[in-house]
């Protein structure tokens, strides 16, 4: 429960926080929230020389519009992401799935930018924003890039961001009510208090009683959070009866992993039976 | 004026005492305590199952800034003993030696192997990764079945053998007479899984070195601050006059603070050593690796029956993991539940055997119910089976079976004599809260319709043994110390009362109860008592806290030593209003002469004329204080009905509890609210063993749940409602009539909630589900159930 020896550093701005991060080099880790990095330093799983806390960075933290557009700053705790009205007219997903990450005292501190970019497979947003279709902005020595969500989970606990980039913001396609977007998060886990044994993230646009568009993301299926795209295929202009078809090719492509609460083909099976649920609550077809 | 108190103080559900310093945090737990040029221990702990140590170099830790020095196994081992084994459960027991850190070989995947001290527990515990370990592996040992036989690798190969000992008992007729003469024999094999007992407060110790009085002074949250003196002395050679022995506030046990423990050896040996006070603090996973697990046992369990549904006999052999090595209570662990498996059944025959298996894991001690639990399982398991082969509704069964209350005092086929009950009473309350026929209709109609969702209810009718426990009985058992408690109260000057006991509290509520107990005796008031506990230089006598023991002997003995005060006293208000002393009433705190009220002297105005000694009878001791050292006649037999409905979702395999109801007889009630809270945290536990914990080890030997990200200790959001209901029949062995509550909730919720899930999914071809009952083990057993549905049934 004690952590090795690290150098800590507190930028006062981004550009600062890159520049710690490129003389750190891959030695430094982001502190934002602290909720994944401190307890693998405190298991001594993590051994960087630089911590480089950017929690006090001004302007990374709340949301706003921009156009069709919604912009979420990295360091948004998840308590402010539940609690945003913006947040709940445009990303209703979002804001549904943050609510069932870990308990309040998590997500009083969590952020979401600190969640994604430690890209735990069994966390409850990335396969949240890969559904969103979220784009991730990130700043380094050579300025900003958007990174697509497809392209930003690259392995277990990897992604695409260079140890010298931040990530600062999470830009988010709208998608409302109004327009005939539905969604539901089917959180499973064995305690209230835990990862997701499985989890999937169901957002389908309505038209004429039946699913015109469906984005399917799933949690903990394999090393990355991933679309389930042979299942978003087969609904396109499914009704209620087409769902449960549909839903049986969610564990295709998948590489679940094994481990005393789970077999790969339990996890297979979950993803096929959480998905139908999942895609019938968000098509209200419940 | 001395204020008296009016009404019983037993059955009052006092808010706790000591809850104000404890939920403030205005309180001293091992690890706050401090000490001018504390130092801090760190421990190395093996990486492997099983290896031999080839080398273990500390000379590059010592160079790290901030230590102090640091100790191999060797280094250690001189002049200090084996950690002891105070049940060896047979005469011809391996015990095999144990070091507090290893010498040669280490044994289970967190077995210490060195030792770093330092000025602050950074230092500590970055120095302990510039140790150097030569270690050759050894195969591990895992499975119970496979270490017995001739070609397994040894965990002790000095000794021959993975088998610790065979402990057999046949009572009543032969079984295998009365077995021929049966209709129904059914055989089961259960599983109980290991548990982590997770205290909420890891273990933590700290010792002071020779002061100027020349005592070493251990603090540990420990719940046996005695034992631990006795045993500490006996280990390390300091006289046991030169050591005393605190338990602070402690924050829970469950049994796993029921030990002798190699840190505490190896804090006093340091500290001896260096002449330097020192402190080692457990981490979570720590723990979860070096404290002693629980349960870790296999059942094959055969019962046989008439037709009708009459026990005729039963038959029990066990493997027992005793994991690495013997520790305190290791070997008799089982053996508690050796006679509780007849349970709460008339029967002709019974026969058992357990063997003590070592393993290359931790090691397995007392965990909250220690060996009952086990037992109550796989009887309580069984019954249902029998139940459904015999076509008789379970309750039905157990009420054709049950002793009855008419039938008190019972010896069981086990040979305890059960002095009350009734299970009668607790049954039919417990079935109308539950509304059982009510969820047995909804079941059937949910049954036909095909309901994806399946209900099922849960039945388990338990007693235990409580009130540890008789000395001779434990002669007989082999177990080395005795069973009494002590007490005694000081009547202070001003009439204030001291309760000194050696019950051991961490988180029960002694202080509030045993006030309780001496304000009704002695007629003073709650508040003005204080419970002194858990320092051997102030309460120097006891047998300390586990197995429901502290109020049925503990708490009893408060109820003697308080009779005995009373009875000085009278001599002594006799003499004071010039009375014969059978003249004197004493109601409420008050003496006064029957027939003339107005002559009374209260018992506080007795202890200070007690105090000043002026006017004493002739020849009378200067002193109303008393003690007692209360050696029970018998064991208490708890008891109770508990009934579980669970909905099982058969797509997903979970389970969820819809309604919990128990009744339970724990006797006399001292304080209705602690009782309840006790209920609670054992049923937590209980369903936690069915639904939730397990301690998982991978091929090697690794411990694959070593933290609770992978332990799954259940919190408030997975746990439902609770209906708790009471019957009170009085133990008859004890003056308060008390029975025990500590471990009730905890032995009979695991097989209500196993009962109900297989009940759920019988009709589905589901026979039995492996605990903990997962959704991924649910899942599994109805997959296995669909395809093998041919299978007969045996």
């Amino acid at each position: 429960m004690i952590p090795p020896a690290f150098d800590y550093v507190r930028p006062a701005g981004v550009e600062e926080a890159v520049g710690a991060l490129a003389s750190g080099g891959e030695d430094a880790k982001v502190l934002a929230g602290g909720q994944s990095l401190l307890p693998l330093l405190r298991l001594r799983l993590a051994f960087p020389r630089l911590v480089v806390d950017v929690g006090r960075i001004p302007g990374l933290r709340g949301v706003r519009e921009e156009g069709g557009t919604l912009v979420v700053g990295a360091l948004t705790t998840h308590h402010d992401v539940v609690a945003d009205p913006l947040v709940r007219r445009h990303a209703g997903l979002l804001a549904a799935a943050t609510a069932k990450v870990a308990d309040p005292a998590v997500r009083h501190r969590g952020t979401l930018g600190g969640s994604l970019a430690h890209a735990d497979p069994a966390g409850d947003l990335p396969a949240v924003v890969l559904a969103l279709e979220a784009e991730l902005v990130a700043v380094g020595p050579h300025g900003r890039r958007s990174i697509p969500a497809r392209e930003f989970f690259v392995d277990y606990l990897q992604t695409s961001l260079r140890p010298d980039e931040l990530l600062v913001e999470i830009r988010l396609p709208k998608t409302d009510a109004a327009d005939g977007w539905g969604f539901h998060y089917e959180k499973f886990s064995r305690v209230a208090q835990a990862w997701a044994m499985v989890g999937v993230a169901a957002l389908v646009r309505r038209a004429d009683g039946h699913i015109a568009e469906a984005r399917i993301g799933l949690t903990n299926m394999g090393p990355t959070p991933v679309r389930a795209t042979a299942v978003e295929r087969a609904l396109a202009g499914a009704g209620a009866d087409g769902v449960a078809r549909a839903a049986q090719s969610a564990a295709e492509g998948t590489r679940p992993s094994g481990d005393p609460s789970a077999s790969p083909e339990y996890r297979a099976h979950l993803a096929r039976v959480l998905t139908r649920r999942s895609v019938l609550a968000a098509a209200g077809m419940g | 004026m001395t204020e008296h108190i009016t009404e019983s103080e037993v059955g009052r559900s006092r808010p706790r005492k000591e809850d104000a310093r404890l939920v403030t945090g205005q309180t001293n737990w091992t690890d706050n305590i401090g000490a001018t040029g504390l130092l801090h221990l760190a421990i190395l702990r093996s990486p492997m199952a099983h290896a031999r140590i080839e080398r273990v170099d500390v000379s590059a830790a010592l160079e790290q800034p901030g230590v102090v020095a640091a100790f191999t196994g060797r280094d250690l081992a001189e002049g200090t003993g084996s950690l002891p084994c105070a049940w060896p459960v047979t005469e011809d027991i391996v015990l095999p030696d144990h070091p507090a850190v290893a010498v040669d070989e280490v044994r289970y995947a967190g077995d210490p192997v060195a030792v770093v001290v330092a000025r602050d527990r950074y230092a500590a515990a970055d120095a302990l990764e510039a140790i150097e370990v030569d270690y050759t592996p050894l195969p591990p040992v895992l499975d119970l079945e496979d270490a017995l036989t001739d070609n397994s690798p040894l965990v002790h190969e000095e000794h021959g053998t993975n088998r610790s000992y065979v402990w057999p008992m046949a009572t009543g007729e032969d079984y295998g007479t009365v077995k021929g003469r049966a209709d129904v024999v059914l055989t089961r094999r259960y599983v109980q899984q290991r548990l982590i007992p997770n205290a909420m407060e890891p273990r933590a110790v700290v010792v002071t070195p020779l002061d100027a009085s020349g005592e070493y002074t251990v603090y540990s949250a420990t719940q046996v601050p005695h034992v631990l003196r006795v045993m500490l002395s006996m280990v390390t050679g300091v006289p046991e006059h030169k050591l005393r022995v605190v338990a602070p506030d402690v924050g829970g046990g469950f049994g796993s603070k029921l030990q002798v423990y190699g840190e505490e050896v190896v804090a006093l040996v340091v500290a001896r050593r260096l002449g330097r006070p020192v402190k080692w603090t457990e981490s979570r996973s720590e723990g979860h690796l070096a404290t002693h697990h629980g349960r870790g046992q296999i059942q094959d369990i055969e019962i046989a029956a008439t037709r009708e549904g009459r026990l005729l006999g039963l038959k029990v052999d066990l493997l027992a993991d005793m994991g690495a090595y013997l520790m305190l209570v290791t070997p008799g662990i089982p053996i508690l539940g050796a006679f509780m498996y007849p349970a709460i059944y008339k029967m002709d025959a019974y026969e058992f055997r357990c063997t003590g298996v070592f393993t290359t894991r931790t090691p397995t001690d007392a965990y909250r119910g220690a060996g009952r639990p086990e037992a109550t399982y796989a009887i309580e398991r069984i019954m249902d089976e029998l139940a459904v082969e015999l076509g008789l509704d379970p309750v039905e069964l157990r009420r054709r079976n049950w002793i009855g209350h008419e039938e008190f005092p019972y010896t069981s086929i086990a040979g305890l004599t059960y002095d009350s009950g009734n299970y009668e009473a607790a049954t039919d309350k417990a079935l109308a809260l539950f509304g059982y026929d009510e969820l047995r209709a909804e079941q059937a109609k949910r049954n036909e319709s095909g309901d994806s969702v399946r209900l099922g209810i849960g039945v388990s009718i338990y007693t235990e043994m409580c009130g540890l426990a008789p000395s001779r009985v434990l002669r007989d058992l082999r177990y080395a110390a005795g069973g009494w408690e002590a007490a005694g109260i000081r009547m202070l000057p001003t009439g204030k009362v001291e309760v000194v006991t050696g019950t051991s509290p961490h988180g029960q509520g002694h202080e509030t109860c045993w006030s309780q107990i001496a304000a009704d005796v002695l007629g003073v008031p709650f508040e003005d008592i204080e419970v002194v506990h858990g320092d051997t230089r102030s309460a120097p006598q006891g047998m300390d806290t586990y197995g429901s023991r502290s109020l049925v002997v503990g708490g009893a003995a408060v109820h003697h030593a308080a009779e005995k005060v009373v009875g000085k006293a009278r001599k002594v208000a006799a003499h004071l209003l010039e009375a014969a002393e059978q003249d004197l009433e004493f109601t409420h705190g008050v003496f006064s002469v029957k027939g003339s009220p107005e002559a009374r002297r209260t018992i506080q105005e007795v202890a200070f004329e007690t105090f000043s000694s002026h006017d004493l009878p002739d020849g009378m001791e200067p002193t109303i204080n008393a003690e007692y050292l209360l050696d029970p006649e018998n064991f208490s037999y708890p008891h109770g009905t508990h009934l579980c409905a669970v909905e099982v979702d058969t797509e997903t395999g979970r389970t969820s509890i819809r309604s919990y109801v128990c009744v339970d007889d724990v006797g006399r009630v001292v304080n209705p609210m602690i009782v309840e809270g006790q209920v609670h945290g054992g049923l937590a536990q209980g369903i936690a063993q069915a639904l939730y914990e397990e301690a998982v080890y991978d091929d090697e030997g690794n411990l694959v749940s070593g933290s609770l990200a992978d332990y799954l200790v259940p919190s408030a959001p997975d746990l439902p409602e609770f209906t708790t209901g009471r019957t009170e029949t009085p133990a008859t062995s004890n003056p308060l009539g008390v029975k025990g509550v500590g471990e009730a909730g905890t032995i009979a919720s695991t097989p209500a909630v196993v009962n109900a899930i297989v009940d759920a999914l019988r009709p589905l071809g589901v026979r039995d589900v492996a605990m903990p009952c997962s959704p991924g083990r649910v899942w599994e057993a109805l997959q296995s159930a669909r395809t093998g549905e041919e299978a007969p049934s045996s």
